[in-house]
């Protein structure tokens, strides 16, 4: 569905005819209209039809997690090679920092010999459905733009985040729930970036990513108030949107027609979001398996574990946000903390989604905005087991498994302290373009016309990574 | 690998190239020029100046003003954008009278009016408590209670309604402790330093803590007043803009030397009694440890020593660090007090300690510092002392404090962090500002007055462009620079950058009067055009007609609880509890939302307890902001989310029930009668025939669906009096549901 602001234009007059001729139809049958007209094309056949990025704000260590450096022994407490730094200006190199190795062990795992290191034990079971890609990079290494970098194409505000641009290009396959939703936890901050990375930007906001709560109550008020029968709601609903609806020809906002959408998918989310949020039917064995009932991995393996529940009906993206992994200093304490949380139900997530049937069809992404230097960062003295690591754009990993990935293979290196990738570089954009390949979509064609010029995800370069693909 | 290298080079080029080699400099450090307004062809439109220059870029685009809005759109807008509160219906009637005899008066009246209305500072304070990031808790994994947060929040309403100035405006809340002679109130205004998180967690580094706190009151001064990202240049120079890394510490070093502290300052009806009875109790608490006096004085001494002592050699003995924790974290904590009071008292020489400080201190000691001496503690039966005081102080009548800032007892030199790192010192760094921009003329060692003076010295070219450019935000839903918190070399450009210039140089002409701009602003043609979307334009850059803007999270509920008749108009006063689901309860660190009584539910948003772990829910769902950091800009989304509050929320629909109660009781006409009534009640405006239509049918459905169904009936229309029978009744509640559901209810058009 390419569209502009002018087609756009004419899209919502079709509606707005629609809607206005719609009494005798009924509201029903118009939504169901509308609902049919929502689903688009993609652009080829697509290898995935879901995706679930588990993002990782705050840039967790690559270096102590999946790309091991052991030639960092050697270095250990000496200032970077100077060639290393030959012509780098950047301000995040001080001469002072010296190398810190990683005081990690590290075990290999799966036919490719992947080495994870003793903090992510579990991602090892994995191995062989994923493919770990060590030689991302990316522009800037401050948080807020490089997380709307990696979310939304560009390092400022206000562009559509990848899952607004999938759920614009590609509608949604359940009309009850929301096409884009984003869950969060977190081991004590937020998320710098905050909600301009889910922002649906210049699109319409129906696009925009819907946060359920972190809570035992994912989604408020989805009961409707005592002695309003679905009947009622029904009826109160279709009054509130013919009112709109005259509203909106007088003034011609299409921001009604956002709000229009959003109460008739508050209307279904509450039919179908409790059957959704509804665990007892999960088995005994699952609940285990993610880690549900454990109190340090409960709430990221509960958003895992909704969001396979949630591609099984159909969201097209869903996006896991766990914060912060920004250890500039107590790497080994905060940073064992945020696996101990996630690493079980991230694995537990592919491993229940394959034996669904569902994996060849789910993409799952798991990253951070950037990576962290090879130098230790000590901000609380120079107290031994209080190292960190800074901010590392140059080289960081990231892994992607399921639908259009091909499985078990490393791709990419880096030098002998991890600092600069030696082979196979992958930029934000080259991934975003993989991404939306895999889902069938050109990421040169998925466009949007916003104040006189063409827009997409991956701003003005990015390639599709052959490599990647199965 | 060098390919990412090049690429970051190559945009650091380009950067130099920008600013540097002789080329202009950036638009926002010169100070702006009177611009001379332009000429333009309709010259009937125009109001006023500001007119002018909006009506020439939409000339020189070929497009047309839109038409003056109908006469009850304004008067909505008007009210929403001055009080926060949609007009009664006494006061459209009123507006309506005076309109049709002379629109122009009619409109300048109520715009005065409402500048004077008592609600006015409510609407702007909130505006302002955004910028200062406000909350009534500590933030961090503890997030303990600061329960006399709000002394600030009343200052900040008063000081709106009495249209403070916004020069002494800032240097109150910057610097008011440092002014000459200065009042408990100005004391008060400096709370706006207090709203900074505190960590009172176990094991928290107290300097660590304190540097945090200082780093942010520093950038948050450079995002309110300057506009700028000088929180960038703590570990580096600042990539983009002229800030240099040094810079920072310098401004640093001003807040640097501020010490939190909480006063005494008692409320209006507190202060009668408190001081005769203080007198008796300073008496009696004198007789009653002058027994053990010498003795005591000399364990405090003892004690006192330690707690230096092992702040100096951390790590020997872990129990006295964690008594200097206890006195440097914990010291006041539930009850809001200033972090590091206790220990701030201890570094003081004895002989410059106020009375109060020599009594808080031994207050402490008393019930805290046995560790120096229990066999001598229990010898001088200080925990009986202890209780026989606690009982003399159940006399003293309770006086309400207030959290403010001081100036630390001596200069507190700065040092560069260097890379951030607060303990790897760099060169030292004395107070400055930035060289970038106007000269301070203070002499000497600058304090945090001199820097509150230079940011609001006429020749500052940043703060009053800042400043008007949020005004205008609030008033047309998006600046003339859209990038509210960086008007650096990153920032958008502004869209009319001679209106930009022309508005800061009127708001420095004016003696900074906020009121007086706000009023240009609304009485200008630009903000009087009709909201129809006309032309393609949909980010509205022209200003080609009046943007709509979905209303806040806080305007949503007062609005729904002001038109029901629910709203409690209560000025001022702590911060309530209204009633909201327990998972979002949970969430928080402290759990607990003692749910606030009676009318007290009712009051507006702006005085909502804002426990900052776990943010009041419908605020959440409304885009209420990250209050751990300065927010510039709130966002207005359009979720499935907020339907389901407003159509499910308990609150929300007991409004709606409340709104049929009064569609019912007020006007005890025809049906149709009755929906006009609420239609003007709730948009302020008659609906159309279709409108009535669609409404009038929808009550039918409503009640034929509930007619077979008493239960449902009786259960939706709650209390609604009314002798239309059940059915009838519960199908009002629908309507009056329906009416605070519609777009046009949450939005300002």
């Amino acid at each position: 569905m390419m569209m502009d602001e002018h087609t756009l234009g004419q899209f919502q007059s079709r509606r707005r005819f629609l809607q206005e001729t719609a009494c005798g139809l009924g509201s029903i049958a118009l939504w169901q209209l509308m609902a049919d007209e929502a689903i688009a094309k993609p652009h080829f056949a697509p290898r995935a039809k879901n995706v679930i990025f588990l993002f990782m704000p705050g840039a967790p260590s690559q270096l102590d997690l999946m790309d091991p450096k052991p030639a960092m022994q050697k270095y250990h407490g000496q200032p970077v090679p100077a060639h290393m730094l030959d012509g780098l200006d950047d301000g995040l190199i001080r001469g002072s920092a010296r190398i810190f190795a990683s005081p990690r062990t590290f075990q290999q795992y799966g036919q490719s010999g992947m080495a994870y290191s003793d903090y992510i034990p579990h991602l090892g079971k994995i191995a062989d459905d994923i493919c770990l890609i060590r030689s991302m990079h990316t522009d800037i290494a401050n948080h807020t733009p490089a997380q709307l970098l990696m979310n939304c194409g560009l390092p400022v505000f206000g562009h559509p985040s990848m899952g607004s641009w999938v759920s614009y290009g590609l509608g949604s396959e359940n009309q009850n729930l929301p096409g884009f939703v984003v869950m969060t936890s977190n081991s004590g901050s937020g998320i710098d970036a905050g909600t301009a990375n889910w922002s649906s930007g210049f699109l319409p906001s129906e696009h925009r990513g819907v946060t359920f709560r972190a809570s035992a109550d994912p989604v408020l008020h989805l009961r409707s108030p005592k002695g309003v029968s679905a009947a009622s709601q029904r009826a109160r609903l279709d009054a509130i949107g013919d009112l709109n609806r005259i509203h909106q020809t007088k003034v011609g906002d299409p921001e009604i027609a956002s709000r229009i959408a959003a109460y008739e998918m508050a209307f279904r989310m509450q039919s179908a979001a409790p059957e959704l949020l509804d665990f007892s039917g999960e088995t005994k064995a699952t609940r285990e398996m993610y880690g549900i009932d454990n109190d340090t991995t409960r709430a990221f393996s509960t958003n895992c574990l909704l969001a396979r529940r949630m591609v099984e009906r159909g969201v097209r993206f869903v996006q896991l946000y766990h914060s912060t992994w920004d250890d500039h200093s107590n790497l080994n304490t905060k940073l064992k903390e945020n696996c101990d949380m996630t690493d079980r139900g991230a694995v537990a997530l592919v491993m229940d989604l394959k034996q669904r049937g569902l994996l060849d069809e789910t993409l799952v992404v798991w990253g951070g905005e950037f990576g962290r230097t090879p130098m230790n960062e000590v901000r609380r003295g120079n107290t031994l087991g209080k190292e960190g690591r800074d901010h590392h754009p140059f080289a960081f990993s990231m892994w992607l498994a399921g639908g259009g990935i091909k499985p078990g293979q490393i791709i990419g290196g880096t030098d002998e302290l991890g600092y600069h990738i030696t082979r196979d570089p992958i930029h934000v954009h080259d991934l975003q373009a993989t991404l939306l390949h895999c889902l069938g979509l050109n990421h040169e064609h998925l466009t949007f016309r916003h104040q006189g010029r063409d827009f997409r995800l991956t701003d003005v370069s990015g390639e599709v990574m052959t490599k990647l693909l199965a | 690998m060098n390919f990412l290298r090049l690429s970051l080079l190559a945009s650091i080029t380009v950067f130099a190239v920008d600013v540097s080699a002789g080329a202009e400099p950036h638009w926002a450090f010169v100070p702006p020029k009177r611009p001379v307004p332009p000429q333009v062809s309709a010259s009937a439109w125009p109001r006023i100046t500001i007119d002018r220059f909006v009506l020439k870029r939409i000339e020189d685009a070929g497009e047309h003003p839109s038409p003056e809005a109908d006469w009850t759109a304004l008067v909505r807008r008007l009210h929403l954008d001055l009080t926060g509160l949609s007009p009664t219906l006494a006061e459209i009637a009123a507006f309506e009278s005076d309109y049709k005899i002379d629109p122009d008066a009619a409109y300048t009246k109520r715009v005065d009016r409402l500048l004077a209305s008592p609600h006015f500072g409510e609407k702007w304070a909130r505006w302002w408590m955004d910028l200062s990031h406000y909350g009534d808790s500590d933030g961090y994994l503890t997030d303990q209670l600061r329960p006399v947060a709000w002394r600030w929040r009343q200052w900040v309403v008063e000081a709106f309604n009495r249209n403070l100035p916004f020069d002494r405006f800032t240097i109150e809340q910057l610097a008011g402790d440092l002014l000459p002679n200065a009042t408990t109130q100005q004391s008060i205004a400096t709370g706006f330093l207090r709203n900074t998180l505190s960590n009172r967690e176990g094991g928290a580094d107290l300097e660590e803590y304190r540097v945090l706190q200082v780093k942010d009151r520093t950038g948050t001064f450079g995002t309110v007043w300057l506009g700028l990202t000088v929180a960038c240049a703590q570990c580096h120079d600042h990539k983009y803009d002229p800030v240099s890394q040094k810079e920072f510490y310098e401004l640093y070093a001003f807040f640097n030397n501020a010490d939190e502290l909480n006063i005494n300052a008692p409320l209006p009806d507190e202060a009668v009694n408190y001081a005769a009875a203080k007198k008796v109790y300073d008496k009696e608490r004198r007789e009653l440890l002058a027994p053990v006096a010498p003795c005591l004085a000399k364990l405090q001494d003892r004690w006192e020593a330690k707690l230096l002592d092992t702040e100096a050699h951390p790590g020997r003995d872990h129990l006295w660090d964690r008594e200097l924790e206890l006195i440097g974290l914990v010291w006041g904590g539930q009850l809001g007090e200033g972090q590091l009071e206790g220990l701030n008292i201890v570094y003081k020489p004895r002989s410059e300690r106020t009375f109060t400080e020599r009594d808080r201190l031994q207050d402490y000691f008393l019930r805290s510092g046995s560790r120096i001496d229990e066999e001598k503690f229990k010898e001088l039966k200080i925990s009986e002392l202890v209780s026989q005081l606690d009982e003399l102080k159940k006399a003293l009548p309770h006086v309400t404090r207030a959290p403010t800032m001081v100036q630390h007892h001596e200069y507190r030199p700065t040092h560069l962090h260097i890379r951030g790192n607060f303990r790897q010192s760099g060169a030292e760094t004395r107070p400055g500002v930035l060289a970038v921009l106007h000269a301070s003329k203070a002499t000497g060692t600058p304090t945090r007055l001199n820097l509150a003076r230079w940011v609001v010295a006429s020749d500052n070219p940043m703060t009053a462009r800042v400043t008007v450019n949020r005004l205008w935000q609030e008033l047309f839903g998006q600046g003339l620079v859209t990038t509210p918190d960086d008007f650096g070399t990153r920032s958008n450009p502004p869209s009319h950058p001679a209106l930009l210039d022309w508005l800061a140089t009127e708001f420095v002409r004016r003696d900074w009067d906020m009121k007086a701009m706000l009023k240009l602003m609304a009485t200008s043609a630009t903000y009087r055009q009709d909201s129809r979307q006309q032309i393609d334009d949909p980010e509205n850059v022209l200003l080609a007609r009046y943007s709509r803007q979905r209303l806040s999270a806080e305007l949503i509920r007062d609005n729904t609880l002001e038109v029901s008749g629910l709203l409690n108009r209560t000025l001022g006063g702590p911060s309530v509890r209204p009633p909201q689901p327990e998972s979002v309860i949970k969430e928080s660190f402290e759990a607990k939302w003692n749910v606030s009584e009676g009318a007290d539910q009712y009051r507006r948003g702006l005085y909502t307890f804002i426990q900052r772990s776990a943010p009041f829910g419908q605020l959440v769902t409304f885009d209420f902001p990250d209050n751990n950091q300065a927010c510039t800009r709130r966002e207005r989304s359009n979720t499935p989310l907020q339907a389901l509050t407003l159509l499910n929320d308990p609150v929300f629909f007991s409004a709606a029930q409340a709104l049929a109660s009064r569609i019912l009781h007020e006007d005890g006409q025809s049906d149709h009668a009755r929906l006009g009534h609420a239609f003007r009640l709730c948009l302020a405006r008659a609906p159309q025939p279709g409108e009535v239509a669609r409404l009038a049918e929808y009550l039918d459905t409503q009640a034929a669906i509930l007619n077979d169904d008493s239960e449902a009936a009786k259960a939706m229309a709650g209390d609604t009096p009314g002798d239309c029978g059940l059915a009838k009744r519960a199908a009002w509640v629908g309507v009056a549901s329906v009416l605070l559901n519609l777009d046009e209810f949450i939005t300002k058009q």
